[in-house]
């Protein structure tokens, strides 16, 4: 377990690094520059800026610094909010982001599991159905494209909830953009339950217990969920990718101050350090989600050891 | 009977090819054929149905700015805050959305494939090289690095086409590998073999042409994921550029005006929702039909 986490630590390393190339060398190769605005520098000025940020410097040796203060944790200062370092302005928009990804993940395992097991145990029947073409709709219909609609009807002609902000960071402001999210998660997820729950149904060991007599609560709970969960389970990685992206544009929709703002803004400013910062650490989020994942899997499935 | 009369009668019994048996079960699956009946319509309207329009996409109705959908005006979903009938910049922008849909797919296809049944077909170091750099770009987060590529280089419809091809084909070069795997140690590539055919002729002539099954039912999957990848990149406005259009594109315009006028929401976001939906089921259904582990 130990040896296996630390190959995977180690295997890690290159697919970072691979992250950090491409990006890094992607931003300075493109057009433009972070200290273009309206107001024309000074040229003397303009040269005094790049000489402070090292920008001067022929490319590789900038590749190099950057890497070297990396492995140390720095992570520079942003070019855009100039008091600022870039892991300070990460850690006030993680916050908020996490708070959102990390409900719309929950709600779409608790309700896409739920559902995918009651389709299973009434496979073919009009639930199955229902459910199933539920699925197939929260599927189709984009994030971004349910968002608005969700705010036309509970916003604009119900009034129910708040069209954007977070206004007191009570729940209230939340419900939207975490339903937008979670959404086409809860659709896949559902659908994943129900093919493998349909599968583990019906294999011997739950005719055992059928035959025995247990409650099919306790069957469903004691024996078929653990089982039935392993494809769920190895959906969470892709899952969380998905849910981090997403949370670009419904951040932006509902003015939701996350991280994605940081992500779009940075860009199209050029500030080099801030987009950098955003993406490696997405990178490393999304690689250690990964990693855990695994970790789970072995828990679930005796038939997979890691060593 | 003796076994020579039986052996005539199984020879004068026509063949039932994989695709005639995956049509007779595609056919029975009723969703799956509304699906593509729907897709082909789609396909038709978007082609033809802005010459039978009596506006241009970029024309500019002045006394019609921002007026709702009806049959007087002649603009069937309305305006926008520009005077440009809904009806067929809708249309252009499914022009514009499932051309991105088939020439991405096209691209992450000769990619996937070609990838998959090399690493497959030569195995050994390199088949593990191959998939160690597939591994490795799996944990990218690329939909970052295609937003990064498009904000710096510009909103090229090219570059679209080639980065989302480029991000999409790692799932199908894994599934082309696992079953070329299954494939290459099959009689006919054996014979093949052994009468000295090149790799690259066994590769073309019988590898390939046997993971069409697989590769068609990924190919139906693979699109609406495209289609949704680039309606996504122009809602962050990185898509196609203005005048021209995308479903993205009309969505993030309709989501500006949700309250003054619903309708610019409404018609795109129901074409793009209605094609994605149908691409899905006819996708499903042919997995059904192609799969023989469900016969």
């Amino acid at each position: 377990m130990l040896r296996y986490s630390l190959r995977r630590f180690l295997g890690a390393i290159p697919t970072l690094f691979i992250l950090i190339a491409v990006a890094f060398f992607m931003i300075r190769l493109a057009p433009g520059g972070p200290f273009d605005s309206e107001k024309v520098l000074l040229p003397e000025i303009e040269a005094n800026l790049r000489a402070t940020y090292h920008l001067d410097e022929p490319l590789y040796r900038q590749f190099a610094r950057y890497i070297g203060n990396i492995v140390r944790g720095d992570f520079g200062p942003s070019f855009q909010y100039r008091d600022y370092t870039v892991t300070e302005l990460i850690m006030t928009g993680f916050p908020v982001s996490l708070r959102l990804g990390g409900s719309a993940m929950l709600l779409a395992l608790l309700i896409g599991v739920t559902a995918g097991s009651i389709a299973a145990l009434s496979q073919n029947t009009r639930v199955d159905y229902a459910v199933m073409s539920a699925s197939m709709t929260g599927i189709s219909i984009p994030n971004f494209v349910m968002a608005p609609i969700l705010i036309l009807i509970f916003a604009v002609y119900l009034g129910w909830l708040p069209a954007g902000g977070l206004g007191d960071g009570s729940l209230r402001n939340l419900v939207l953009p975490v339903i937008s999210l979670a959404l086409p998660q809860i659709a896949y997820v559902s659908r994943l339950t129900r093919g493998s729950m349909i599968e583990v149904l019906r294999s011997p060991f739950i005719r055992t217990a059928k035959a025995q007599g247990l409650p099919l609560a306790k069957i469903l709970l004691r024996h078929a969920l653990k089982p039935a969960l392993l494809p769920v389970v190895s959906y969470i990685g892709p899952a969380t990718a998905a849910v981090i992206t997403g949370s670009v544009v419904i951040e932006q929709i509902f003015g939701v101050p996350g991280l994605g703002r940081f992500f779009v803004q940075g860009a199209l400013n050029r500030d080099y350090t801030l987009v950098m910062g955003v993406v490696i650490f997405y990178g490393v989020l999304i690689i250690a989600f990964n990693f855990l994942v695994d970790l789970a899997y072995a828990w679930l499935d005796p038939k997979v050891k890691y060593s | 009977m003796s076994s020579e009369t039986v052996a005539a009668a199984v020879e004068d019994l026509p063949g039932r090819s994989l695709w005639m048996d995956a049509w007779r079960v595609l056919k029975r699956n009723r969703a799956a054929v509304v699906s593509a009946v729907i897709i082909g319509c789609m396909a038709v309207l978007v082609v033809i149905g802005p010459w039978f329009s009596s506006y241009r996409y970029d024309f500019t109705d002045w006394s019609n700015l921002s007026i709702e959908p009806s049959l007087a005006t002649g603009h069937l979903f309305g305006t926008d805050t520009l005077g440009r009938d809904l009806f067929v910049r809708t249309l252009y922008g499914g022009r514009i959305s499932l051309m991105v849909g088939i020439v991405a797919t096209l691209v992450s296809l000769i990619i996937g494939v070609s990838y998959g049944a090399i690493a497959g077909y030569l195995g050994g170091r390199i088949d593990h090289l191959m998939m160690r750099i597939v591994d490795i770009l799996y944990a990218l987060p690329f939909m970052f690095l295609v937003i990064l590529l498009m904000v710096f280089f510009g909103r090229n419809i090219v570059l679209i086409f080639v980065a989302i091809g480029a991000i999409n084909w790692l799932d199908m070069a894994r599934i082309v590998r696992g079953q070329t795997l299954s494939l290459k140690h099959k009689e006919f590539v054996e014979a093949a073999q052994a009468q000295g055919v090149p790799t690259f002729a066994i590769l073309r002539r019988h590898i390939v042409p046997n993971l069409l099954g697989v590769v068609a039912v990924y190919v139906t999957l693979t699109i609406p994921q495209v289609i949704l990848v680039e309606s996504f990149l122009s809602f962050l406005g990185l898509g196609v550029q203005e005048p021209m259009t995308s479903w993205g594109a009309l969505v993030k315009d309709g989501a500006e005006e949700l309250e003054s006028a619903p309708w610019l929401l409404i018609f795109p976001a129901a074409f793009l929702a209605m094609t994605l939906f149908c691409f899905n089921f006819l996708g499903d259904g042919m997995r059904d039909a192609l799969d023989p582990k469900d016969r």
